[in-house]
């Protein structure tokens, strides 16, 4: 574990110097204090930064994981010509990639708030609903990325991936689950749904917020329909779990790859 | 010692080394050259752990090195391209490679002074020319006074005065009873420091043996014309 903290630390040091990670914190900084602006509601400033997350976090995540793996490829095989085990570098990267990402996002987010925003319970437990899901899907979707840049070498290959899996994750899967429904709508699809939208991380954390913050209209179609399910403790549990599986399943299996791969 | 036995790997259907077999002496520098593609950086790989052999065996000291890398402990390895995170200091580098080790460098300050690096320690590597790159790479390599030195095209980016120092410095570990593997496509650096030599051709050795024996074979008063000579042997 020592070595793993090791190696995390020099990657958030890494990172949090360079000019990408200003970018981010930029860019929802500027977006806060921008829906600030437009409306001085905390709650719904909330709803709109949750809405916003669900988008950017995962494509964020998938981009700057691979390309700082890709940027970072001849670095990896130096420290792996150290008397270390392959795992604690893989989860040392992982690690120090995800904390710089969630730094960036909650300093983004947290400055226009402190400053703009009330500091009503209701409105600062709505924030910290969002800063949830963002760690979530940060979580889940760095791991994604680093499994898929472990997988591809060639980094237009490994990109292309990772733009496939927010493309689904992020837009498609919606609309796809929307067109079954519409076209199956003489069947009881609740149940049918219900799993399906286990199978998408994003739709999960939209899940997680709907629960939190009771704006099921503000959302999309799934979630609209688990309101129900997901408003009872059991639903919340399922939500939790499945986030957390969406997260360890990537890692156990980058792991895997990590530990065979041929640098 | 090192050594290879039967060392064999496919990438797919295509074989990058077949059956090489080599050893590795205290005290003696061994050149491997080849042509482009012939499996020099493949090898290099496979003693490093970072390739994994589809057939054959690496041994250290006559054992297979344990899974978790304890036996790199005594490897010091300089790769072709000295890439360091960009946004890193050097000096952060160096204490990143000591802290992964759990333990403090022999040799570092030494090393510092020799490749005259403390007015660029503490500079972000994106800053540094390649061949301050290249001596910082050199000093990651021997801070733990290794066994076994692996050096990949070491003096490629190094200017002429670099590479007097760097040459004494591999001189000097020769004499401390390390062994040296070098692949360079600079015959007079093999000429000038190599005791043996690997000549790797498509993933299999055409050659194995000492520098001597190989221009006494060749009848070649030159290491490059005797690396010629083998050559164009086997493509005949």
């Amino acid at each position: 574990m020592t070595i793993v903290r090791q190696i995390s630390g020099f990657v958030i040091r890494d990172i949090l110097r360079s000019r990408w990670s200003i970018a981010n914190t930029m860019f929802f900084a500027i977006a806060t204090a921008g829906l600030f602006y437009l409306q001085a509601d905390s709650a719904r400033v909330a709803v709109s930064i949750s809405s916003l997350s669900l988008v950017f976090i995962p494509l964020i995540s998938l981009i700057y994981t691979a390309m700082y793996y890709y940027n970072s490829r001849d670095f990896i095989e130096l420290i792996l010509t150290q008397p270390i085990g392959r795992r604690s570098v893989f989860l040392g990267l992982l690690l120090g990639i995800l904390i710089s990402l969630v730094a960036g996002f909650i300093t983004g987010i947290g400055i226009p708030y402190v400053i703009l925003g009330s500091s009503d319970w209701t409105d600062i437990s709505a924030v910290i609903a969002v800063i949830v899901i963002a760690i979530a899907l940060s979580s889940i979707f760095a791991a994604l990325a680093l499994v898929a840049a472990t997988r591809c070498d060639d980094r237009g290959k490994g990109l292309a991936v990772i733009l496939g899996m927010w493309l689904v994750a992020a837009v498609l899967y919606d609309g796809l689950v929307l067109a079954a429904a519409t076209a199956l709508a003489e069947y009881p699809m609740e149940t049918p749904l219900l799993i399906a939208s286990l199978a998408n991380p994003v739709d999960l954390s939209r899940v997680l917020f709907l629960v939190h913050s009771d704006m099921a209209a503000l959302m999309g179609y799934t979630g609209a329909v688990f309101i129900r399910f997901f408003d009872q403790p059991i639903g919340l549990v399922v939500a939790t779990v499945s986030l957390l599986a969406w997260f360890a399943a990537p890692v156990w299996y980058g792991l895997r790859r990590f530990n065979l791969k041929d640098f | 010692m090192i050594e290879t036995k039967g060392l064999t790997k496919y990438f797919g259907s295509f074989a990058a080394l077949r059956d090489v077999s080599i050893a590795l002496h205290p005290g003696r520098l061994t050149g491997i050259i080849g042509p482009n593609g012939s499996g020099k950086s493949t090898l290099i790989k496979c003693l490093l752990g970072l390739v994994r052999p589809s057939d054959g065996l690496v041994l250290h000291n006559g054992r297979l090195p344990d899974t978790g890398g304890s036996y790199r402990a005594h490897i010091g390895y300089m790769p072709q391209r000295a890439t360091f995170p960009g946004d890193l200091t050097g000096r952060e580098v160096l204490a990143l490679v000591s802290k992964l080790r759990s333990e403090k460098p022999h040799r570092m300050d030494s090393l510092i002074d020799l490749f005259d690096l403390h007015r660029d320690l503490n500079k972000r590597v994106r800053t540094l020319s390649g061949g301050t790159r290249q001596k910082l790479s050199a000093v990651v390599a021997g801070m733990y006074d290794p066994t076994l030195l692996i050096l990949d095209e070491p003096t490629a980016g190094l200017d002429t005065g670099a590479s007097k120092v760097f040459k004494g410095y591999v001189s000097e570990q020769l004499k401390q009873g390390c062994a040296v593997l070098m692949t360079t496509h600079i015959i007079s650096d093999l000429e000038e420091m190599a005791d043996d030599i690997v000549l790797l051709v498509d993933g299999t050795v055409s050659y194995a043996g000492s520098v001597r024996e190989l221009k006494l074979t060749t009848d070649r008063p030159l290491l490059e014309a005797a690396v010629a000579e083998i050559l164009q042997q086997g493509a005949a």
